[in-house]
């Protein structure tokens, strides 16, 4: 509303005033105060960057195989060793955080489309049906959900878009209760109630009173997803349920790994690595929102 | 006789961001059977001046600067934590201002009455259940040997804060810490547990030593008074003395918490602008219970520029009323008439063009305002809505806002959580009048606010009521305050009006039995009441 | 009490069922018959196969009489192993499943607790970091990873300890524990102690400071009750998540257990194993829910009052 006011000339001088600093200024501010919190979140930028450009920073084609040289551990033309076909471990290392981070994003999305549009329903009805909506999710949240996707995997195949959608449907329950909680309290704040006495919409008030006050948690919550999402594609993968060759994925490596760790340990060790640090990362970013974005949920 | 001595007390906290003096020299003394009162308002460190003498505050941060504190002989300061703790609970005890957090909900009553006994006395189970059953009956808890075994959630706010007084007690200490032990209750409750707190000192003979933030609750009960702010006392005397002839400033504006302004225009003898008749209100109940009736059968007008006071407990149905006066919520049966439309069914669309017409100002400033718009954004959104004004004149109407409620343009650009509580009520009063309403329902405007803030707010929504004629329906629970605004009061006990009628004639003479309880309570009411009334209570207490 | 014991068992019976439902019908419209593999059967054969199976039933019947079997505790043959039936393999393998579970969740709850209790009463300090830190490891640090680095360490490396199989060498059942309680540890320390800090933080806490009790009787009297409910609420989940934990460890450390059959099912296409295993794994889950609710509500003073009425 400032930005299209402030044109017209001399009229207008609410502009000029000084700033004030919103929560989320305020929260990027608490943020950029955690060192742990800042080192996931650039580390996650960069290797986001580099999953991107990986086809064209790659030091060694996906399956350029060595037969001849075997298995090495790390030297100067192989940073990380190669595998037993003589494959550049980096460049396989490369390749799977590209397939980890797609299912961690993706089927994350998944989960926060239908907990946020399950979850906003059910708060902003209330009542009844919130009754009826959010019972459904408890018992879905009974279900043991882990086997019912290794059993989805085994009847349907295992094929990436199914994986993204049967993580997304079970990590979409805890959005779906986060989000409800968070409109229903929203709704009892007087503001929302100021918002309806001054006659605005309800799209309006949903829009502009509530989904900026809720975004925060669903912020944080998301971020705690991934790193689940992951874990869950990797268990998946390494069971031999989630991701299958020629694709890979750092479950599918670590799998590779434990095979030959006796003789190979590096094998397993720099995809486990990846993984942990990722995860790490992750968390870390996490927990710093949940400090900077939703000061009252961190109870420290 | 002489039970505490404290001197030159300081408490210091360092923290990252410098250091905070909480308490800065202060001295006072505790006599047996005396009432010693410390008033101030949140922050102005009178908690951490007794809570530091027990080592209940935390150090660090905290640090004992200076002082002496002593208490049978001996300094507390000095003391090592053992031996402090046992001085805590069983020579000194503490009363908590909110006895619906400071009972443990996991324990039994009696297991949490009787811990005292057990650990200082090293009383047995039998025994210490015996005294804590004694002492349960002494503060008035019916049927106390059943009661022994029931949780906390079981009982109300008055009677939790009887037992937090009965854990207290039990030890017999000879000197009681209450910080704000009636804020968190009803007027009418708070009456009671002031007169017990009193009687039981005087039988026992105990120190008691009052934290307050209301000069007016301890006008009955104090002997001594002393004023705190920024931690030290800024005045310190006798009962009489503070408010026959009180010295500083800040006292004066303390005692002073009533608006200066007068309400000036009259009520217009036309149509009433607002008439409610036989309105219900109801909520559907827990699972298979009866729906409560929040509102039940209501009949009242209100005239134009005319401000009536709805006065009542909590959970007497008052701010629903308000609400349904608003249309906030649809009412069960009955009608709703503003402006001579009968507006109880209207649906969204047709209450649109009147929601201009009436607004309201709520209690809480820290969530009335959506913490994510600045005061431009706040209150640029009913202009717009409402078409008040356009773009080109929208700033300029925003700083006039800015200049009736009293905020500084500077900040206009700025969010609520950078305001104080004050500051962000004037904020929540400016939305209220941007669309030039005639009526407007204050739901508590002040109650959550400082003493002197509260007459701040006041002078202004007098100021504000005589400028643009308002009439305002004006909801507390403060008969006080109500009755320095309201041209008419009406009392509201579950959800039914009890009592109508002028200023004059609901506080000299009250028609029922409730609103006399109401008048009763009210504390130090020879603060403010007429001097017949004030005379009486002379009488009574000295 | 009973009455809520009551009613959370009748709401539990539709989710079974459900489960039920919906497992038995995914399996059978599975892409592909369960005969598929074995190129060299006959006709008649598999003719017999099926009619043994009661394959050649229309859908809906064969579901009922498998309910119907279901109810007389039968899950029927297995596909996959001729001669032995789903009954046998399940509880060949739930012995050594349950034991493991067992020792993981001592392990973590243990560890767990402490762990949080310990940093949640000197928050921000070396007592709260170190803990935490290493429950974020836990975190981290999935079972499939962890496993094999403790065998690579402690098995290959420094040969301690046995790295495979389950009572049948000294010692070669603490790896698999350890590594199967980790990660539920890691989650019950940070849960501990953000309940522990919550109720530290409450008022009724300086209450009992105030009435002079020695710290360690605040604590453990008047905290650690509410500080551990989340803890509790958390049992159930923690109970499914030991379960599919299972696969991982019993799988790496080649343990013949409830959790590798059912991974060798999910490969063999064992229809019936699938189908029994999920049945009967999921009714345990939905029950160790139930048991940690009703816990979790006997603990709350406030439930049990309501539901006594």
């Amino acid at each position: 509303m400032t930005s299209e006011s402030g044109s017209i000339g001399s009229i207008n001088t609410a502009l000029e005033m000084p700033r004030g600093t919103s929560l989320w200024e305020d929260g990027w501010h608490r943020l950029r105060k955690n060192k742990l919190a800042m080192f996931g979140f650039f580390y996650l930028l960069l290797l986001i960057l580099i999953c991107l450009v990986t086809p064209w920073i790659a030091p060694y084609g996906y399956e350029e195989q060595n037969l001849r040289l075997g298995a090495v551990p790390p030297t100067a033309e192989h940073w990380l060793g190669t595998d037993t076909f003589g494959r550049d471990m980096l460049t396989r290392i490369l390749y799977g955080g590209r397939i980890s981070l797609m299912v961690g994003f993706i089927a994350t999305a998944v989960a926060l489309v239908i907990g946020v549009t399950y979850g906003a329903i059910a708060g902003y009805a209330g009542g009844k049906i919130d009754n009826a909506m959010m019972r459904l999710v408890d018992i879905f949240y009974a279900l043991p959900y882990m086997i019912f996707i290794i059993l989805l995997m085994v009847v349907f195949g295992r094929n990436l878009l199914l994986l993204f959608l049967a993580i997304g449907a079970v990590e979409w329950l805890v959005m779906a209760r986060i989000v409800r909680g968070q409109i229903q309290s929203l709704r009892q704040q007087e503001y929302v109630e100021a918002a309806i006495s001054l006659g605005l919409s309800p799209l309006t008030i949903i829009f502009k009173h509530l989904m900026p006050n809720a975004l925060g948690p669903v912020i944080v919550y998301t971020t705690l997803t991934i790193p689940n999402v992951m874990l869950l594609e990797a268990f998946l993968s390494f069971l031999g349920l989630g991701i299958q060759p020629p694709q890979s994925s750092w479950g599918v490596l670590i799998s590779y790994g434990v095979e030959t760790m006796e003789e190979y340990p590096w094998l397993l060790i720099f995809p486990g690595l990846a993984l942990t640090t990722t995860l790490f990362a992750l968390n870390f970013l996490g927990d710093g929102l949940r400090d900077a974005l939703d000061p009252k949920a961190s109870r420290d | 006789m002489k039970l505490l001595q404290v001197q030159d007390l300081a408490v210091h906290f360092h923290t990252r961001n410098g250091i905070v003096e909480a308490v800065n020299g202060v001295s006072f003394d505790v006599e047996a059977g005396k009432t010693f009162a410390i008033i101030g308002e949140s922050g102005s460190g009178k908690s951490v001046a007794c809570y530091s003498m027990l080592g209940l505050v935390p150090m660090p941060p905290g640090r004992i600067e200076s002082g002496k504190v002593l208490f049978q002989e001996q300094d507390l300061l000095g003391l090592s934590e053992r031996a402090l703790r046992k001085v805590r609970g069983k020579g000194i005890s503490i009363i908590f201002q909110d006895p619906m957090t400071s009972l443990n909900p996991y324990l039994k009553i009696g297991d949490q009455l009787t811990e005292p006994l057990r650990q200082h006395f090293g009383m047995d189970k039998k025994t210490a259940w015996q005294k804590g059953t004694e002492i349960l009956e002494e503060v008035g808890i019916q049927n106390a040997a059943a009661r022994m075994n029931a949780w906390p959630f079981e009982f109300s706010g008055g009677m939790r804060q009887r037992v937090v007084i009965a854990m207290a007690l039990v030890t017999e200490p000879e000197i009681i810490i209450a910080d704000e032990p009636t804020t968190a209750l009803d007027v009418t409750v708070q009456a009671q547990i002031l007169r017990l707190l009193k009687e039981l000192q005087q039988r026992r003979n105990i120190g008691v030593i009052f934290i307050s933030h209301d000069l007016s609750v301890v006008s009955d009960i104090a002997d001594e008074i002393a004023v705190m702010q920024n931690g030290k006392f800024v005045e310190q005397g006798d009962r009489e003395a503070i408010f026959r002839n009180p010295q500083h400033d800040y006292t004066k504006m303390l005692l002073a918490a009533v608006p200066a302004t007068q309400k000036k225009s009259d009520i217009v003898d036309a149509a009433p602008l607002v008439s409610l008749s036989n309105l219900v209100v109801e909520f559907p109940g827990g699972k298979g219970q009866e729906k409560i009736r929040a509102v039940d059968n209501v009949t009242l007008e209100i005239k134009p520029q005319e401000i009536l006071g709805l006065v009542g407990e909590s959970g007497s149905g008052k701010s629903t009323l308000g609400r349904a006066v608003l249309r906030l919520l649809t009412p069960t049966s009955g009608q709703v008439v503003f402006e001579e439309q009968d507006i109880s069914e209207y649906s969204r669309s047709q209450m649109k063009p009147l929601r201009r017409r009436m607004q309201m100002i709520f209690q809480d400033p820290y969530s009335s305002l959506n913490p994510r718009m600045t005061v431009y954004d706040t209150l640029a959104e009913p202009l717009l809505l409402h078409k008040i004004c356009n773009r080109k004149t929208l700033d300029a109407e925003v700083f006039a806002l800015m200049d009736s409620v009293g905020l500084s343009r500077e900040s206009v650009l700025r969010y609520p959580h950078e305001f104080s509580g004050g500051q962000r009520q004037r904020i929540a009063i400016g939305r209220a009048i941007s669309t030039k309403p005639s009526f407007i329902v204050a739901d508590e405007p002040v109650s959550a606010l400082d003493v002197t803030i509260q007459s701040q707010i006041l002078d202004l929504l007098l100021d504000l009521v005589n400028r643009f004629d308002l009439t305002m329906l004006f909801i507390s629970h403060d008969l006080g305050v109500v009755r320095y605004l309201s041209d008419r009061i009406v009392v509201m006990k579950d959800g039914i009006l009890v009592e109508s009628g002028s200023v004059e004639a609901v506080f000299e003479h009250p028609t029922e039995d409730y609103t006399r309880a109401l008048l009763d309570a009210i504390p130090g009411k020879r603060l403010f009441l007429d001097d017949a009334a004030e005379s009486m209570e002379e009488g009574t207490i000295t | 009490m009973w009455r809520f014991i009551g009613f959370r068992f009748l709401q539990a019976i539709p989710v079974i069922l459900a489960v039920i439902t919906v497992t038995f019908f995914l399996v059978r419209a599975a892409p592909g018959g369960p005969f598929d593999q074995e190129k060299a059967v006959s006709d008649q054969v598999r003719a017999a196969l099926e009619a043994r199976y009661q394959l050649d039933l229309p859908m809906h019947e064969q579901y009922f009489s498998y309910l119907e079997d279901l109810f007389r505790g039968d899950m029927g043959p297995s596909f996959y192993y001729p001669g032995r039936t789903v009954n046998d393999l399940i509880f060949q393998g739930l012995p050594i499943t349950a034991e493991l579970g067992f020792y993981a969740l001592v392990i973590a709850l243990v560890i767990g607790c402490l762990a949080g209790v310990l940093a949640a009463l000197k928050p921000n300090t070396a007592q709260d970091y170190v803990p935490m830190s290493v429950a974020m490891i836990g975190i981290c640090m999935p079972s499939f990873l962890l496993g094999p680095l403790l065998v690579l360490i402690f098995g290959i490396w420094l040969d301690l300890l046995p790295v495979s199989g389950w009572g049948n060498s000294a010692g070669d059942k603490i790896l698999p524990s350890i590594t199967l309680g980790a990660m539920t540890a890691a989650y019950i320390a940070r849960l501990s102690r953000s309940g522990m800090l919550e109720v530290l933080n409450q008022d009724y806490m300086r209450t009992a400071r105030a009435k002079g009790l020695p710290e360690y009787v605040v604590v453990i009297k008047h905290a650690l009750r509410g500080g551990l409910l989340p803890v509790v609420s958390y049992l159930g989940p923690a109970f499914a998540a030991l379960l599919s934990g299972s696969f991982v460890v019993e799988t790496v450390f080649q343990i013949p257990g409830l959790g590798r059959f059912y991974i060798q099912a999910a490969f063999n296409r064992d229809y019936t194993m699938i189908l029994g295993t999920t049945v009967f794994l999921s009714t345990l889950i939905v029950f160790f829910n139930l048991l940690s609710d009703i816990v979790a509500a006997w603990l709350n003073p406030r439930l049990r009052y309501q539901f006594r009425k």
